[in-house]
């Protein structure tokens, strides 16, 4: 170990003695037996769900359980609302916040690191610059990328010719630049992975993001959509509809078009029917849990999805360890404010757990997806979903269901979503 | 007449707590209730504090820590029968139990109204994936 190492591990142990309450004192003693009053929980992630759920189990356990999250990035940025950076109505600016209110407000211990190895049996988590342990993990990995099929994407270099931006960041700051430098009568393709995949509706948005900009800037460009799914995934009537009508002549849309390969340097897509020259090409490559629940051995499923308990999101597989969001089997929808809802009865959860009592036996949470087809319009779908005793999963109850059209009024409140769910997880 | 294993069953029934039943506590200790209510929280902020307070149209975010408990049952109920028209609200409340919208109710006519933590946007750092 190096001497910066060392270095770093102290500042972890010191720093983590040096929070707000004194539960967090006591935790100075040492790293890996909390002496808050009923222990430590480590998050691994600092996205939708993982600050939610940092957030309300200190809100939730008065301060008694002590949180250490852990986080690559200095920077949260969002994902919804990103797909407007492409249409030219936002900049990735508006969507990137700094993680300092929910440290501050909550008392929350952040660790800027990478994760390397979690190791069950003692509880640890070791990062690149220095361990921690835990009486409970929650990951909240969100997304990996799976290269397998196309593994001459999956460098960051070829990334910059052919982004992803698929998570919110430089790439979609790229993608925008490549749709600005485009000439009037070039072609954007865009290719969709079979479902589950991060943000059913999100391509959907993204073609009328980029069709609204096509349509004011470059009326002779044209989109072509390569869906490897037999057809739109989420709010299909809508979306349709928009593409019929507002975005006739641009969108060309082709189901059951699954991609095989990639020329990088002729911008050339081949699927099982056809190839497609781009000028400019996107292409979101299949998905399975980030990089930390691999790490954890927690995607039970098919190696690729994570199987949890729907009262507690523990993973079936490793006891104490539990796992929210994306990177979760489950038929729920890839959301925001998914991610977020699973975090807070997984919060609640853990916090009665710890404190020795029964959990909810019925959570009971809603969702809500707002999509925007151009700068202002906006549509949505939502649904409530209530744990199923007989099943064990999560079912949508009666009552839900998706706009009757996009609308101004719903861009507006898409917005003030937006704000709000930041504000949730943000402050 | 009960025998002696239906005397100690009823025993039981009336002396073992029920955390999960509003009535034998404070509706903001409900565990199914501070979760659903937490759920709110994408539109309506934190514990019902939108970041909107200001924005009073009748189809609003509204702000609802602190509403009339009374106000909040026949507003949900009219999202339900659509006497009161709303975008995605019906979608919500039609979802609920009778119990749950009169504890959701409660929950959020209990909650402190306050002006929710001013964000900041900040430019995005160059080593940011």
């Amino acid at each position: 170990m190096t001497d910066f190492n060392i270095h770093r591990r102290q500042w972890i142990k010191t720093s983590l003695g040096l929070g707000l309450s004194p539960a967090l004192l006591s935790a100075c003693a040492t790293m890996h037996h909390s002496k808050a009053s009923a222990g430590r929980v480590v998050v691994i992630g600092g996205g939708y769900a993982g600050l939610a759920a940092a957030k309300y189990i200190r809100m939730w356990s008065a301060g008694s359980i002590e949180v250490v999250l852990i986080e690559r990035n200095r920077q949260f940025v969002s994902c919804p609302l990103s797909n407007l950076v492409l249409g030219g109505s936002k900049t990735i600016n508006d969507l990137t916040f700094g993680y300092d209110l929910t440290e501050k407000n909550h008392g929350i211990r952040f660790v800027y690191d990478e994760v390397v190895t979690i190791d069950h049996s003692n509880k640890t988590v070791n990062m690149r610059r220095g361990e921690v342990g835990y009486d409970r993990l929650v990951i909240a990995p969100g997304i990996d990328f799976d290269y397998i099929s196309m593994p001459n994407l999956a460098s960051a270099d070829v990334q910059k010719s052919i982004p992803h931006a698929w998570k919110a960041g430089w790439q979609t700051v790229n993608l925008r630049k490549q749709l600005e430098a485009m000439p009037d009568g070039g072609i954007f393709a865009i290719s969709i992975p079979k479902a589950p995949y991060r943000c059913p509706p999100g391509p959907y948005e993204r073609i009328c993001q980029v069709a609204s900009y096509f349509k004011t800037h470059k009326p002779k460009s044209k989109i072509i959509v390569l869906d490897a799914n037999p057809e739109i995934i989420s709010k299909k009537g809508l979306f349709n509809k928009v593409f019929n009508e507002t975005y006739a002549g641009i969108v060309d849309y082709r189901p059951n078009n699954a991609p095989v390969s990639v020329d990088i340097a002729n911008k050339t897509i081949t699927t099982e029917f056809e190839q497609v020259k781009a000028d400019v090409l996107n292409v979101i490559p299949p998905q399975r849990a980030g990089r930390p629940a691999q790490l954890a051995k927690v995607d039970n499923v098919e190696n690729r999805w994570c199987e949890v308990d729907f009262l507690t999101y523990e993973s079936k597989v490793a006891p104490n360890v539990h796992v929210i969001g994306d990177a979760i089997d489950s038929g729920l929808p890839k959301s925001a404010h998914m991610a977020t809802n699973q975090a807070k009865v997984c919060a609640s959860a853990i916090v009665e757990l710890m404190h020795h009592r029964t959990p909810d036996p019925s959570p009971v949470f809603a969702n809500t997806c707002y999509s925007f087809v151009d700068a202002k319009q906006a549509m949505h779908v939502a649904h409530v979903y209530r744990y199923n005793p007989n099943t064990k999963i999560m079912v949508p109850a009666e009552g839900g269901g998706v706009s009757t059209k996009p609308s101004v009024e719903e861009g507006t409140f898409a917005n003030t979503w937006a704000t709000n769910i930041w504000s949730d997880i943000l402050t | 007449m009960m025998n002696h294993i239906q005397r100690i069953l009823v025993f039981l029934l009336l002396t073992t707590p029920l955390p999960n039943q509003a009535n034998e506590l404070a509706v903001t200790e409900n565990l199914h209730i501070r979760s659903l209510a937490a759920s709110c929280a994408a539109c309506h902020g934190t514990n019902g504090n939108t970041t909107h307070p200001d924005n009073k149209a009748p189809s609003s975010k509204a702000t609802l820590a602190g509403m009339d408990k009374d106000h909040f049952i026949k507003q949900i109920n009219a999202f339900i029968s659509g006497e009161r028209k709303s975008t995605v609200m019906h979608h919500h409340a039609k979802g609920l139990s009778v119990d749950e919208i009169a504890m959701l109710a409660a929950f959020f006519t209990e909650q402190k109204p306050q002006a929710s933590s001013k964000l900041q946007h900040q430019a995005l750092e160059a080593n940011h994936d």
